[in-house]
């Protein structure tokens, strides 16, 4: 930290060359309302939401995007700045759908927030229309556009954050549009299902296909836990109701995977509910068809058998792979049993692939 | 990983060998991305211009399994130019004469013959190595799936301790693994010559650390058997009852025909798993297993990280957690096991018998867990391995190194090279992303990816059935024409049962790592 001072709501903080304001407010819990800003990613300074007041200077800043400076004097809630929120809000909100009785976002809205918390009801301007509707042909991903505010911030999440370059502003003015490619359905584009921009959505422009009426922020748990496919091991939340996951988004700022997630980890959970689980032990019939057993006859059996087969042939007539997506504790479980109680090296795992 | 993917996004210059990143590592990807975004430097080698080509500096398509080769004649010329790390050679490496020895019988005019590279490019990629320091070599199952795949990963770290690129923040030698816990399952010792924590079964003092702990008078002391050969003992009887927990041996193994035989030999064969598959059809005891969100538990990620996996929702029927079964069945065998939590076997078993986890507990993996090593619970972890130099047994020993071409090559009965890999849709043999709805709509076939040039040569269409045929057997399976795949090859997946590789591939194997060789064989295309 350098000794140069920035005076935020009368206080004075120190910063290092080339923080924003936001950031040294953020950093001295000072609470600035943003929108567009997407930490990871250039500012853009494109919803005016954070708009400050500092001292001579004409016009009123963008926090997000604004260096500050030896001996800048701010101020984030004057009546100024305060009035200039109210105006962007309004403005947002009588643009597209803002419905938030029946919006399936409602309760996890930036906008809703924003809209609370400087007492704006959407009331004050002609309602237009939006031009764009609901796109949902693809198996993950609701774009609904009557409900997108232009803040960018899916785009910034697809082509900075992870680089998969399928979104970007389309048109311009008043027919402005996110679009995948040239304007065509998500599925038809280079999109790769990452999700990443409907966790960057501050609205419920952009939602899970799977879970966009199924649970509210409210309800349910969220359970931490490791995403099971690759060697990557993203931190992730299981969004739980009745006993079913129905969503999963990425822990902000957890390691590894600082608040990414990709295709699998998001949408390959449904796996864990499917009918076809297997429920009950089974074992072989002489007709060759499996019968459903106890525990304690199936694994009477399999000490039975491995006890006569040790017998007979020795324990090294027993070999076991265990498995490379499971837990640790089921691994180690798994050798000690081999080594410990049959009496064997002979286990292995695809360890090589 | 030596080191860890926080350092990703910070690394300025990266030589990426044999990895599909962004779309087997996701994530991973994205970091290298941002990366490149930011300035860094990218050079690629994959016989397949895949998605990560549109960030390299130099994307270099060698011919499959000359990896050697190349990176032999990358050191030539660091040798040869005096462009490599002197001072690192000097006090932290070992044996740099014999390997100078060796790659001198890899000018780039002789490499540049087996992997089809040009020499100029191969001088060239060696200067840009050598121009930013540190650089982080990458590498995935492009490197390790060769019958000389341990040799590709010695080669790989030869060429990191000449550029003296080891033991430093955004550098080292950097294996992302394939699955989720494969770290895991190998530092908790589910394999044949170790115990949790690499202690050696051969080692007396190891086993009677084992045997006092387990409360046991006497362990094996010779090492086990790896899947290939437990395989092949099933047929020869020398193995009777084979357990498999969570595989699908049946699909994931090389050559399918073969691995079906050798399973139907099985005299007792016990499968647990979450679904029935194709591996389940051949047993005589199927296991109900809890699955990964019914369970408490932890994974280790590629760079070392243990993390905590977290119950959510209770196993469906009868399913039980994978130790509790394993525990019961120890218990019908005369042992009472005292754990009888996961947190129990970590806690009070496996932290406390593997050096390298003894200070990582449950309370202190609340968020985002420990890097391992970490040896007493007022360590904070380990991002990067081997700092300043300081290799596990002292210095680092260069290995001496020839290329060896793959153990199939192409021929006039079968002229193209299958190599085989992941597609970002699905997982293994789809037993879970083949149920999860969107995955599976996103990709609900195999397709074999061949070349424009193969696919004129035999009035081959997009989309078209055609039939690919190896000396193991043959599928039918959609023709995908693509600029990503190079003229002579032929690149699938795994994915489906339908049109599966596995059918094609061949079932030998690297003799230290009995590795199979899934990245190459000798196949062919024809239209039906
Ligand atoms: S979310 Fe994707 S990148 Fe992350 S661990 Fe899962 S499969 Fe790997
Ligand atoms: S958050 Fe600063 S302009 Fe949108």
């Amino acid at each position: 930290m350098s000794n140069k001072i920035i005076t935020i709501n009368g206080n004075e903080y120190a910063f290092t060359e080339g923080e924003t304001i936001l950031a040294v407010a953020r950093r001295n819990g000072i609470d600035i309302p943003t929108l567009c800003h997407l930490s990871g990613a250039t500012p853009t300074g494109a919803c005016r939401v954070c708009m400050v007041e500092v001292e001579k200077a004409r016009t009123l800043m963008a926090a997000c995007a604004l260096p500050a400076s030896d001996g800048m004097v701010v101020k984030t809630e004057s009546p100024k700045v305060v009035k200039s929120r109210r105006m962007t809000v309004e403005l947002l909100l009588a643009s597209g759908e803002h419905d938030c009785v029946v919006c399936p976002g409602a309760g996890e809205c930036r906008l809703q927030e924003l809209a609370m918390r400087y007492g704006v009801a959407g009331k004050k301007f002609p309602k237009t229309k939006s031009r764009y509707g609901l796109e949902d042909v693809n198996p993950m991903i609701v774009r609904d556009f009557s409900r997108c505010i232009l803040c960018g911030r899916c785009v910034q999440a697809c082509n900075e954050i992870q680089v998969n370059r399928a979104i970007s502003f389309g048109y311009r003015g008043k027919k402005s549009k996110i679009v995948a490619g040239e304007d065509m359905a998500l599925k038809d584009s280079e999109c790769v299902f990452c999700g990443q921009c409907i966790e960057a959505c501050p609205t419920a422009a952009l939602m899970e296909k799977g879970a966009r009426v199924k649970i509210r922020p409210w309800e349910g748990k969220k359970v931490r836990t490791t995403c099971p496919y690759c060697g990557v091991g993203c931190q992730m939340w299981l969004h739980v109701k009745d006993d079913k996951i129905v969503k999963v988004t990425a822990v902000k700022d957890g390691s590894p995977n600082k608040g990414r997630l990709c295709v699998k980890g998001r949408f390959g959970f449904g796996f864990i509910h499917s009918p076809e689980r297997l429920k009950t032990p089974l074992i072989r019939k002489d007709d060759g068809g499996f019968r459903e057993a106890s525990w304690d006859e199936a694994l009477d059996l399999v000490a039975s058998k491995f006890r006569e087969i040790i017998a007979k042939d020795g324990p090294d007539a027993i070999a076991g792979v265990s498995c490379a997506r499971s837990i640790n504790e089921d691994s180690y479980a798994m050798q000690k049993l081999f080594r410990a109680v049959l009496g064997t090296n002979n286990i292995d795992h695809c360890a090589r692939t | 990983m030596t080191n860890s993917f926080s350092e990703f996004a910070k690394s300025k210059m990266f030589l990426v060998i044999g990895s599909n990143m962004t779309e087997a590592h996701p994530v991973a990807a994205t970091f290298v991305k941002n990366a490149v975004l930011n300035g860094a430097r990218l050079i690629m080698v994959d016989p397949r211009r895949h998605k990560l080509a549109d960030f390299a500096e130099l994307h270099l398509p060698i011919k499959v399994g000359s990896d050697i080769a190349l990176l032999n004649s990358l050191m030539n010329v660091l040798i040869e130019e005096d462009l490599y790390d002197r001072k690192f050679v000097a006090t932290c490496t070992m044996n740099f004469e014999a390997l100078k020895n060796k790659v001198a019988e890899y000018p780039p005019e002789r490499a540049a013959g087996i992997c089809g590279i040009p020499a100029e490019t191969i001088r060239d990629t060696a200067r840009r190595l050598a121009s930013v320091k540190p650089a982080m070599l990458i590498y995935t199952l492009g490197i390790t799936e060769h019958t000389c795949g341990v040799n590709n990963v010695m080669s790989t770290a030869n060429l990191q301790m000449l550029l003296g690129n080891m033991g430093m923040e955004c550098g080292g030698v950097n294996p992302l693994r394939g699955q989720n816990n494969v770290q895991g399952a190998c530092d908790m010792g589910a394999l044949p010559n170790v115990y949790c924590g690499y202690q050696k079964v051969i080692d007396q003092k190891a086993r009677e650390k084992f045997q006092k702990a387990w409360n046991v008078p006497k362990l094996p002391d010779r090492n086990g058997l790896m899947i290939p050969q437990m395989m092949e003992g099933l047929v020869s009887k020398k193995v009777k009852a084979f357990y498999i927990f969570g595989e699908n041996l049946a699909n994931t193994e090389p050559d399918i025909h073969k691995v079906e035989h050798e399973l139907k030999s099985a005299e007792f064969l016990v499968v647990q798993d979450i679904f029935q598959n194709e591996t389940t059809r051949f047993a005589h005891v199927v296991l109900p297993a809890a699955a990964w969100s019914e369970n408490d538990g932890t994974f280790v990620n590629s760079e070392r990280r243990v993390n905590r996996v977290r119950a959510a929702c209770p196993p469906p029927g009868e399913a039980m957690p994978n130790w509790w079964i394993f525990t019961e069945i120890a218990r019908r065998m005369g042992q009472d096991w005292p754990s009888k939590s996961a947190r129990e076997l970590w806690d009070n078993e496996i932290s406390v018998l593997s050096p390298n986890l003894a200070g990582i507990k449950y309370r202190r993996l609340e968020n985002d867990g420990l890097q391992w090593p970490c040896p007493n619970e007022d360590h904070p972890g380990t991002c990067f391995l081997h700092k300043d130099g300081q290799f596990t047994c002292g210095l680092g020993v260069f290995s001496p190194i020839d290329w060896t071409p793959p153990a199939e090559v192409p021929d006039e009965e079968y002229p193209l090279v299958l190599s085989t890999g992941r597609r970002l849709y699905h997982y293994h043999t789809r037993t879970q992303t083949g149920r999860c709805e969107g995955l599976n709509d996103m990709l609900p076939e195999e397709t074999a990816d061949i070349s424009y040039a193969d696919a004129r040569a035999r009035g081959i269409s997009q989309g078209e059935m055609i039939r690919v045929k190896s000396r193991r057997g043959e599928i039918r399976v959609k023709a995908r024409v693509t600029p990503e795949v190079p003229p002579g090859m032929v690149w699938m997946a795994f994915h489906f049962r339908e049109g599966n590789a596995n059918f094609l591939t061949n079932a030998v194997f690297d003799p230290v790592s009995l590795t199979a060789e899934y990245k190459a064989c000798a196949v062919r295309v024809e239209k039906i």
